[in-house]
């Protein structure tokens, strides 16, 4: 079985730079293809979901076409760094990897602080680290207000889940679930959502990392894609768990080795006195003139301070429920995450999962309160209007920084930590991704075959083969739908997988651990309708795109350019085309309706979880006690006492 | 099998087995609610309490901006204040009894 993939990873190491080599011209004009088809597409711009988690590089470079601009040798050399030195850990992993607690939960071998380290990983995805800087250096501290509902989903992983989960389970969700019946259907249903929960999530980095990717590199986004799609099945296939989990401590280290340099860096050039460093923010000419542009004042206000204003919340975000919504998605969504969720299976014990998930807060937070200096730094030194320039969302603001820190474009040392700054990019997304593809494989080797179609009963050989066969057809999964996804907006994708695992899995898990009358009908019941529901809300939410709107839009274009050709008689070339490129979206559109028929949106906010989470948690009850089952609730007491005591776990680790 | 002998239903229904893990959910929740509760109330007044937000507190430091960092060290001290807990009273609490009242059964 490895051997078949050693040829396919030496065509991907040396494959991808030759390709590379003679893409560059092919990629730029992929790049404005794209850029233009996306823009095109989404008009609101600035104003974008606040889902920014996936959003990081998601958002197509400036319509211009412009290229950050890197040394490619200097680039390729650190990515090709990163790759052997992730392939090696992934030999050397495999050859430990011979039972099926190997390949899912590292035999129970990885200790509280390394566990730490690699949920550290899992929370800081390219996304966090690209995403969150560039809404900082936007927008302001709003984009901190993000990386605090990161720090403070940890509290119910802490207090609420880590331990009972560890002392519960042994690889995925469904085994949790399924302790108390022995229903086929619950394991079943388990790994469906498991598996549409990572899907969701993984093709909001898949798309980020073909975006990424084909700006930084010049490769174009379906070799990205592919690329990208073909070394993470090596990996997962060959190292499991193990493997996934080392690369993820490893790149968690390299991110954090970043943060230090570029925020010491930072600090350095003003004189290492935060208060002086955000007063030369606040009277930043740059930020001044910005923050005025986004808050549309045509005109500056006399006596209104701009660069205050800059420091100030409320910049990006507007609507307090919407902000609660979101925060509900946080709160309990982050905790029920499958990939999270089997962390916590690595480690021998309750007291070395909650080790872990205090280390990785401290790592999460210091690492969150680095990348608002770079935010910050970024507008200041970088300026808002030259990293929206190059991308929209901001999403290239981190990267520039690094540059302007090192010495600037074209110095070796700028060049340097660009590149170094841009293989850590690539290292955090493959890791990212090789959880997620690891968690789905998990759910469909262990719940669906072993346990349902086997019926519990594979030999340790069989499960590992089965789990490699698995996590291939999810890679192969994640490559297609990466490329059919390219020019979607997968921002919301993100957003979605957690408002969904907010509203079905974290009811099922809580009143699974702690409810003595739940069952399998409230558990079914439960996942079922809390996925259905928020993914309808979410299709009659603002997310989608409402044709009336764009014509609307359009039309308020035709007026404005035909007002003013009237009255000055002409109009520029430029803005000759904008007029027909507005009639023709007006005419394509004044008839259309959205993807579910809609005129307009139903409902108003763009994350549903202030709705979809009551009803998740209302209709697992009612489920519950409409079909009582007896058996089920005699066997709480074992699930109980196991749960909260570990009694019987360490016996039960070691098969 | 050991697990098989064990009498689980005895443990749960266990007057101090009930008394300890009430004392444990009581603490667990608490920290719970009041970090979640200082979370939402930022998300909340950020935009809805704009003046006690923006107000100046250190040089060009508002309020909200040093409400966002004091999340973090709450979260810290969250989880300090539960390891600590944990660590000497529920985990050594926890497994004497369990192994007192298995001995009780099995006699």
């Amino acid at each position: 079985m490895r051997y078949m993939f050693l040829p396919l990873l030496m065509v991907l190491i040396f494959g991808a730079p030759a390709l590379a080599a003679d893409a560059p011209v092919k990629a730029a004009e992929g790049v404005a293809n794209v850029a233009a088809a996306v823009a095109a597409k989404a008009p609101s711009g600035v104003a974008a979901a606040p889902q920014l988690q996936a959003a990081a590089a998601a958002k197509p470079p400036a319509p211009a076409g412009k290229k950050m601009q890197t040394n490619r040798a200097f680039t390729i050399s650190m990515f090709l760094l990163i790759i052997v030195a992730t392939a090696g850990i992934v030999v050397w992993a495999s050859k430990s990897t011979t039972t099926a607690s190997d390949y899912y939960a590292a035999g129970g071998g990885i200790s509280g602080m390394q566990n730490g380290w690699a949920i550290a990983g899992d929370f800081l995805s390219a996304a966090t680290f690209l995403g969150i800087t560039g809404l900082m250096s936007l927008f302001g501290p709003d984009g901190f207000m993000y990386s605090v509902g990161i720090i403070i989903s940890f509290l119910t992983i802490l207090l609420i889940i880590a331990e009972p989960c560890r002392n519960a389970g042994k690889y995925t969700l469904g085994d949790i679930l399924a302790f108390r019946s022995s229903s086929r259907v619950v394991r079943a249903v388990a790994a469906l959502s498991a598996v549409v929960v990572s899907i969701f999530y993984l093709l909001g980095q898949m798309v980020g990392a073909g975006k990424l990717m084909q700006l930084l590199l010049g490769i174009p986004y379906k070799v990205s894609i592919i690329g990208v799609g073909a070394l993470i099945i090596v990996y997962v296939a060959l190292g499991g768990m193990k493997a996934t989990t080392w690369v993820q401590i490893i790149k968690a280290a390299l991110l954090m080795f970043t943060g230090v340099i570029l925020s010491a860096g930072i600090l350095w050039k003003s004189g290492f006195s935060l208060l002086a460093f955000f007063d030369s923010v606040a009277t930043s000419p740059g930020i001044q003139d910005h923050v005025r542009g986004v808050m549309k004042h045509p005109v500056a206000q006399p006596g209104f301070d701009y660069g205050q204003r800059f420091l100030e919340l409320g910049l990006f975000f507007k609507n307090p429920l919407d902000q609660v919504s979101l925060g509900l998605a946080w709160i309990l969504g982050a905790a029920g995450l499958p990939h999270v969720m089997m962390r916590f299976f690595t480690v021998p014990n309750a007291k070395e999962a909650r080790k872990s998930v205090v280390a990785s807060m401290f790592l999460i937070g210091l690492f969150l309160i680095m990348v608002s200096f770079l935010g910050f730094g970024a507008a200041l030194y970088v300026t808002p209007q030259k990293i929206s320039a190059l991308d929209k969302g901001g999403n290239m603001a981190g990267l520039m920084i690094a540059q302007y820190i090192g010495g600037g474009a074209g110095t070796v040392t700028g060049d340097l930590l660009l590149a170094f700054v841009c293989a850590v990019a690539f290292a955090t997304i493959l890791a990212v991704v090789s959880g997620l593809v690891l968690a789905s494989s998990a759910a469909i080797a262990h719940d669906l075959y072993v346990n349902v179609i086997k019926k519990g009963k594979a030999d340790q050989g069989t499960q590992i083969r089965v789990a490699r066969v698995a996590s291939f057809f999810v890679g192969a999964i994640a490559i297609v739908l990466g490329i059919a996804c390219e020019n979607l907006n997968i921002a919301q994708l993100v957003g979605l997988a957690l408002a969904v695992v907010a509203s079905a899995n974290f009811p099922v898990l809580i009143f699974a651990l702690f409810w003595k009358r739940f069952n399998s009908a409230g558990i079914i019941a439960g996942l079922v309708v809390g996925t259905v529901v928020t993914i309808g809300i979410l299709m009659v939410s603002p997310n989608m795109t409402y044709p009336k709107k764009v014509a609307a839009d359009a039309q308020k274009i035709v007026l404005a350019l035909e007002k003013k050709q009237s009255e000055a008689g002409a109009l520029s070339a430029a803005e000759l085309n904008t007029l027909e490129k507005a009639r023709s979206d007006y005419s394509l559109n004044k008839d259309g309706t959205s993807l579910v028929g809609l005129d307009a949106p139903l409902f108003p906010l763009k994350n549903p979880g202030i709705l979809s989470v009551p009803i998740g948690f209302l209709v697992t009850i009612a489920a519950t006690l409409l079909f009582g089952n007896r058996r089920e609730e005699e066997m709480f007491e074992e699930l109980f006492v196991r749960q909260t005591t570990g009694y019987g776990v360490a016996k039960a680790v070691k098969h | 099998m050991v697990e098989k002998e064990i009498d689980w239903a005895a443990i749960a229904s266990h007057p101090k087995f009930v008394e300890l893990h009430q004392a444990k959910m009581r603490f667990l929740v608490g920290l719970w609610v009041f970090g979640a509760t200082s979370y939402f109330l930022l998300l909340v007044g950020a935009i809805s309490f704009p003046d006690l937000f923006n107000a100046r507190i250190f040089g060009r430091l508002n309020f909200g901006y040093l409400f966002c960092l004091f999340q973090f060290v709450l979260a810290w001290a969250i989880a300090i204040v539960y390891t600590r807990k944990s660590n000497r009273e529920f985990d050594p609490l926890t497994s004497e009894l369990v192994e007192m009242i298995v001995k009780e059964k099995c006699q």
